[in-house]
Order: structure tokens, then sequence, then C-alpha cells
């Protein structure tokens, strides 16, 4: 069987596969530990092929013995080829965008979520919970009610009214607390030590985190099982961007990718920019920072895989960069006008770092770029306000006439 | 001056079960080198050269130590110290 055991990322101690995220010893995050050493690269190609349509025909990657039941499954999210953002941004790339607002709640969280749930409900929890900048909350809270389980969702009370609504409609327990995510965060470890709830993102998150590599294994597999030369990808707490990488990682380990890891470049809000100001600076931690920013479901001033997304952004010889409010608003912008698609702020944050990239030339002709877009702009509607005019007229074609003269032609 | 120190279940195996120490200290690094004088096993599990390992987060009274003076956080009489792993999320 590939899932192993829990090991701990930072000193290697190794903990049975029941609801840990902490070392004893040294308190490192612990992690998933497989063993593909029998998996057969063409067998399991043809195995994913006929899989299902979404994350879990990836399921012989993910911390279960066979396939979990999933009614809300996630994944398979387009991956659309972006050449007028190219021209737009003067590159000669191949360049992709991965739109995962194509997912159930319409971001990510769906693919760590379903992950979560699946595991809450092998290792018997009857109630979910998570602490959450928005995205997370919608995706347990739908997950949960799919799932038939009670949940809690704990989010800043300040939290744009978008991604209130569309928790609490699925029934859950949604808790507002007066402060920022840190200390959402803080609180739901504190108690996840007396409640016997599966706190996905707590006491599940090695489970949880795996998630994420399904948008590695997806992008592969779209482009042909190739891999892109490069991605961006948003940072909050980290996780995403390191487990993307090691998606990447386990199929080039067992043969089914060839190549090298593509270069990793993070993108931050620099409202909230912990993960961007330590690669800057050269740190190995994270300064904390207290967010203030419009992308709020990035806004982590304390983000635990900090330091490995900095390790891994300098290993691939990538970068983390950060934008401004108004570079997050141009960046939403951009993608729609160019692609049809319609980011939130988070994906702002990306386009936003796609666009430094290119003005000052990290991309080189003809690569292949992968660009994660992570999140639905219908969510973040604020941030597109006063970007454009409607034109009011009169029911008459006069009135429409004199505002949109038809142009004379011979 | 007494400072209730809370204990979260990774570490409990040192303390012999107990989810808080009573101890004294006028900073975060006495309370600390004061629970390390009765339960040694956590020194090495909370600190690495002197400092706190890069996962662990010490609050005083819900504030995390970073947004303070760190290790020389002044603690006033009937504080709480909470010591917690470093968790993401979003």
């Amino acid at each position: 069987m590939a899932i192993e055991n829990l090991k701990c990322k930072e000193c290697g101690a190794t903990y049975d596969l029941g609801a840990h995220f902490a070392c004893e010893n040294c308190f490192g995050p612990l992690e998933v530990a497989y063993d593909f050493s029998g998996l057969d690269p063409q067998e399991t190609k043809r195995k994913i092929q006929a899989g299902s349509q979404g994350i879990w025909r990836y399921a012989d990657f993910l911390p279960f013995e066979g396939r979990p039941g999933d009614p809300l499954e996630p994944g398979l999210t387009p991956l659309l080829r972006a050449d007028r953002l190219a021209e737009r941004l003067g590159l000669d790339a191949e360049l992709w965008i991965k739109n995962d607002a194509a997912n159930p709640t319409h971001s990510f969280k769906d693919r760590v979520v379903a992950v979560a749930v699946a595991k809450a409900q092998e290792l018997g929890f009857d109630t979910v919970a998570c602490a959450s900048t928005g995205n997370l909350a919608n995706a347990v809270a739908a997950h949960a009610a799919a799932a038939g389980l009670s949940s809690y969702v704990f989010v800043p009370a300040n939290l744009e009214e978008q991604k209130l609504l569309a928790t609490g409609i699925y029934g859950t327990n949604l808790v507002g607390v007066r402060g920022n995510y840190d200390d959402v965060n803080r609180l739901c470890t504190q108690l996840a030590e007396t409640r016997p709830w599966a706190f996905v993102n707590v006491n599940l998150r090695p489970y949880y985190a795996e998630g994420s590599k399904t948008l590695a294994y997806e992008t592969a597999e779209q482009l042909g099982w190739k891999l892109p030369d490069r991605v961006v990808c948003p940072i909050a707490s980290g996780s995403l961007f390191t487990k993307v990488g090691r998606g990447f990682q386990e199929w080039l380990d067992i043969g089914l990718l060839e190549g090298e890891q593509p270069v990793f470049n993070g993108a931050q809000a620099q409202g909230c920019s912990p993960v961007a100001t330590a690669f800057a600076e050269g740190w190995d931690v994270c300064k904390p920072q207290r967010p203030d920013t419009i992308a709020k479901s990035l806004a982590i001033g304390d983000p635990a895989d900090g330091p490995y997304a900095v390790d891994q952004a300098r290993r691939t010889e990538g970068s983390i960069d950060s934008v401004t409010d108004d570079e997050i608003r141009d960046g939403i912008s951009l993608l729609a006008e160019t692609t049809g698609i319609f980011t939130e702020t988070a994906g702002g944050v990306t386009i936003g770092v796609l666009a430094k990239l290119a003005e000052r030339g990290a991309i080189g002709v003809g690569e292949r770029v992968v660009v994660y877009i992570t999140g639905e702009g219908l969510k973040t509607l604020d941030a597109t306000r006063d970007r454009f005019q409607m034109l009011e007229i009169d029911p008459d074609l006069e009135s429409f006439e004199s505002e949109f003269a038809q142009e004379v032609t011979a | 001056m007494s400072v209730t120190v809370k204990i979260p279940t990774q570490l409990r195996a040192a303390t012999g079960g107990q989810a808080e120490l009573e101890v004294a200290g006028s900073t975060v690094g006495e309370v600390l080198d004061a629970v390390f004088e009765t339960h040694d096993g956590l020194r090495e599990r909370i600190t690495q050269d002197g400092d706190l390992r890069r996962f662990v987060n010490v609050y005083v009274s819900g504030e995390d130590i970073r947004f303070q003076d760190g290790l020389a956080t002044q603690i006033d009489d009937g504080a709480e110290v909470t010591i917690l792993p470093a968790v993401a999320g979003g």
C-alpha cells in the first residue's frame, strides 16, 4: 500500500495515520509519507485516464486506501491558453491559465476539503470545522452538507459579504471572530484540543494539504503528461505553493514525467507579504505581519508553510513578489478583458505578479507558463467597483444613437 | 510574579499530562526558563540554540510575542502564556 505514515518535515519523526498535525519532538508540521515504489508508470497512467472526472482519478497519490465516496467531487478544471493576455503583457511565451474557480464552491479549496472531509469520515468524526479567510469556509460548509456532517466555520468577522452569504446558506454554524485570520487560526488551534471535531486545516491538515497536489497532476496531464517551464501561484499560508511542487516531484520520481521542476514564482499582496519579504531579505523564517489588503483570501500574516515556500522559490530559481491593491484591481481587469475569466482578488494578485515578471523580462521566449487562478470574482465584487461605467439611456433609438453614433462606412 | 503557562497536547508527555503550569517570571524568557527547570524535556522540544524553534508560537494573553519583544516581552502578574504549534490554513 502506498500510504505509510505521518512524518515530521523538520526532524523526520513518524506518527500513525491519525488526527495529528505537529511533531511532539520539535513542533514541525507533519506530512503524509507514501511508498510509490510499486507503481508502474504506464499502468498508473492508464488507471488515471480511466478514472473519474475529478481529483479522485489521482486516488493512488492521495492519503487513502482505495477511492473514498465523494458526492461533490472537485477537480479537472479548465486549463486554457491565454494568447491575448500574453500579447497584452508583451510575452512571446506559451501562457496557460488554470482556472480553479471552476470547482463546486468556486475555489481551489474544494480540492483540499474533499480530501479532508473524506478523511474525517474515515477517522469517525461527525463534525468538521475550519479557520478560514473565506474560500475554505465556503468549501467546508458545502462538503459537510453534501456528506451529511455538521460543521463549524470560523472566519474574521469583517470578511467580504459575498463570502459570508455563500457560506451560511449551506446550513453551517458560521462564526465571525472579531480579529484577523491569525487570531481565528489561534483560536481554532486551541479549540481543536478540547472539541472532538475534525478541523480540516488544523488537526487534519496533513491530509487536507495533500489535496493541493491534484492541481499539479492535472496541469501535467492536461499539458499531455508534460511539465510547465514555470508556474505562477498565489501564496497565503504557502501550502498550495509547496504542494504543487510536491505533486510534480512525485510524478518525476516515479517516471510519469520527465525533465525537472518548473521555476516557481509566488504571488502575495503587498499589504500582507511575509513570505515575499522573507524571500527578499534572505531569511529562512517569516516575520509575521498584520494584514492590510483587499486580497483577504491571502491575508495570512503568520504563514506556517512560508519557510518551505521561500525554499522552493530559491531552489527552482524563481521568486516571490508582491503587488499593491491597485495592481490587484488592474490584474482582475486584465484577466477578465483578455480571457473572459473573472477572478477574485487573489487572482488579481497572481496576474499582477505575472505582469511584474513580464515587465522585468523574467519570462523567456517560448516558455510554457502556467498561472494558477484559485478563486471566483463574484466573491469579491467590491474590488471591481468604479472600474467602469454603465451608460443609462431612454428606451428609444435616438437616445442610443446619441450615445453611440454609428460610424459612417463608405 | 505568578504566571499560567498553557501546554498544548503535543507537549504534555513532557509535563506528566499537565495542561497548565504555574511558574514565576517577569518576561517570556524567564517564564520559559522556569518551566524548563521543572520540566527539562520541554527545553529541546521548544527551543534550539537558545531561541524558539521556527514552528513554535508563543502568545501572552492572546498576543503573538513576535509582535512584541519576543522572549523579552514583559508579563503582567496573572497573565497567561500560551504555547502552540504554528498551523497553516486559509
